[in-house]
């Protein structure tokens, strides 16, 4: 299975299950971007009737879809919030835990109740605990924390699974040769670091970007994109739900590949 | 003296999870015993409302339609997991094409769920793709009517949001496997199907636990995809919940909520009888 040149005959059947699995994953969303390119008088499926821009146009009339580009701006500033928050607070407790301490495992089960407890409870609980204070609800604050009970998880996750794999010796070394901790930490830690820092930002951003559930009862009087996208599937019935989706979905993409090269960059940096 | 920093390095995130996770849930507690009429809460100490929802068949319903999701959404997710982690990891010998393959699984699911949600409608809807093309090939003369807000279209949107959450973990087992223990057992004459059988899965079985927690407690929160993918008509208890919450009955969603935690947590509790989610990182 392992030796020799031929390949065994599963290998074939996989393959196939795993391109069919692939088109299953990008067949859809590739089918709505071929769908906001209808023309002016297309519907919500197939045929096309004609090519055009026209509902992208649409998008940024005011009275066609809300107010959807304010909407976009208060979801990319919040995501980049979060985004910063995530991997500061993610590095630091990761840090932590590569040392014993009181309270140790209790912070860590806390931290994935916070990924498991169902959103809308998060949501629900927010909500009412600001409504209790006499606070309301905006998407900058009960927004702001309700996310960050989703993306911090994720960010310790991601430093647990870098420590168990992490080689001490560098430290070590650098501790010998006479460095501070401060100094081992800026020029030997933060640089092997740096890669999977890059990804923790990366899921901080789009889990943030593309939150719903838990922005529910938490963002106020605005609408973030997620909200607005929500209230468009019952209230829209024309393309320009397909060409919103479309343009958020290369939003989405431009990120990705955008922060996969800078991994990339940062890899070749640290082997150089 | 020697400071520990441990404990300054993880307050940011103990103060996040105090505020908005620890908080809110108490307040959920207090208030699922509370009154409330049409326009407001009423602060009290009442068991009607979970009463009433004990003794529901919408709640009973709804529960029966919870599990029903799960299930299934967990059955073929672990099923489709399994089968692309293995892949991935025993058939495909570059590394390199192997973390490219891997990240075509990853990219999806870092875009917004909803919009994935929606662009299965022109494929499932009554005249969507599917429907028209086995009307135009004669195969059926009346569109399918049940592709699109129905059970199946509920699940199938499980499984495409959701697979993702089985193959990370299971890759993540098969990946530690050490591939001389597989040629050990050709070597000793097992067949394929018994390699799979006696020596992958027993060895995979923390990521399929991992992937399993994930995936069952994702699908029993979950309202949106019940929503955008049934049709309104459909409902499981986060959609109960939700209901309530448009209607602003809080006190009665918030003893749904406090329902629905606790059976998380107990099927929880037995999952991770069997894990060390720790260790599996």
């Amino acid at each position: 299975m392992m030796t020799g040149k031929k390949r065994p005959q599963s290998f074939y059947g996989l393959t196939l299950f795993f391109i069919a699995f692939v088109l299953f994953l990008y067949g859809p969303t590739l089918t709505i971007a071929l769908l906001s390119f209808q023309g002016p008088n297309g519907g919500l499926t197939f045929p096309m009737r004609g090519v055009s821009l026209h509902w992208f146009e649409q998008l940024f009339v005011q009275q066609a879809v809300g107010n959807f580009a304010s909407a976009l701006w208060r979801s990319m500033l919040l995501g980049f919030l979060v985004m910063m928050c995530t991997v500061v607070f993610s590095l630091l407790a990761g840090l932590a835990f590569r040392k014993h301490f009181k309270g140790s495992s209790l912070i860590f089960y806390l931290a994935l109740s916070s990924l498991i407890i169902p959103s809308i409870l998060i949501s629900l609980g927010i909500g009412l605990m600001f409504d209790r204070l006499g606070l309301s609800p905006q998407w900058l604050t009960s927004g702001f924390g309700a996310h960050l009970t989703w993306t911090l998880p994720f960010g310790l996750l991601i430093m647990f699974a870098l420590f168990n794999r992490f080689n001490p010796n560098y430290e070590m070394a650098s501790a010998d040769l006479g460095a501070s901790h401060w100094q081992t930490f800026k020029f030997i830690l933060l640089p092997l670091l740096a890669p999977s820092l890059v990804g923790i930002g990366l899921f901080g951003f789009t889990l943030s970007y593309d939150e719903f559930a838990r922005t529910l009862m938490t963002s106020g009087a605005f609408n973030t994109l997620p909200l607005e996208l929500f209230a468009m599937t019952t209230n829209v019935t024309s393309p320009v739900l397909y060409a919103l989706g479309t343009l958020t979905t290369i939003i989405s993409f431009t990120l990705i590949i955008f922060t996969i090269i800078v991994i990339k960059l940062l890899n070749k940096k640290s082997v150089r | 003296m020697k400071i520990n920093h441990s404990y300054w390095q993880s307050s940011p995130l103990l103060i996040v999870l105090i505020l908005f996770l620890i908080f809110p849930i108490m307040v959920i507690a207090v208030v699922s015993f509370w009154d409330f009429n049409e326009y407001s809460m009423i602060p009290d100490f009442i068991f009607e409302n979970y009463a009433y929802l004990l003794t529901s068949q919408t709640t009973l319903n709804a529960y029966l339609n919870t599990f029903k999701y799960a299930f299934l959404a967990w059955f073929f997710t672990l099923f489709v997991g399994f089968i692309v982690a293995y892949y991935l990891v025993f058939h495909i010998k570059s590394s390199s094409i192997q973390m490219l393959l891997f990240l075509v699984c990853t990219v999806p699911f870092l875009t917004s769920n909803i919009i994935r949600m929606i662009s299965w409608i022109p494929l499932l809807g009554r005249n969507g793709v599917i429907n028209s093309s086995l009307q135009s090939m004669g195969i059926i003369e009346d569109p399918l009517e049940f592709l699109l807000f129905s059970d199946f279209s509920i699940v199938l949107a499980y499984v495409h949001l959701y697979t993702l959450f089985m193959v990370t973990p299971i890759f993540n087992s098969m990946m530690r496997i050490d591939k001389s223990l597989i040629e050990a057992a050709i070597d000793m004459g097992a067949k394929p199907y018994e390699i799979i059988k006696d020596v992958v899965i027993p060895l995979s079985k923390p990521g399929i636990l991992v992937g399993s927690i994930f995936v069952f407690t994702l699908v029993m929160g979950d309202f949106v995809t019940v929503k955008i993918m049934g049709g309104g008509i459909r409902a499981n208890v986060a959609v109960l919940i939700y209901n309530e919450i448009s209607l602003l009955q809080y006190p009665a969603a918030a003893a749904s909520a406090v329902i629905l935690l606790i059976t998380v947590l107990m099927i929880l509790v037995l999952l991770f009888k069997f894990v060390d989610i720790r260790k599996e990182l």
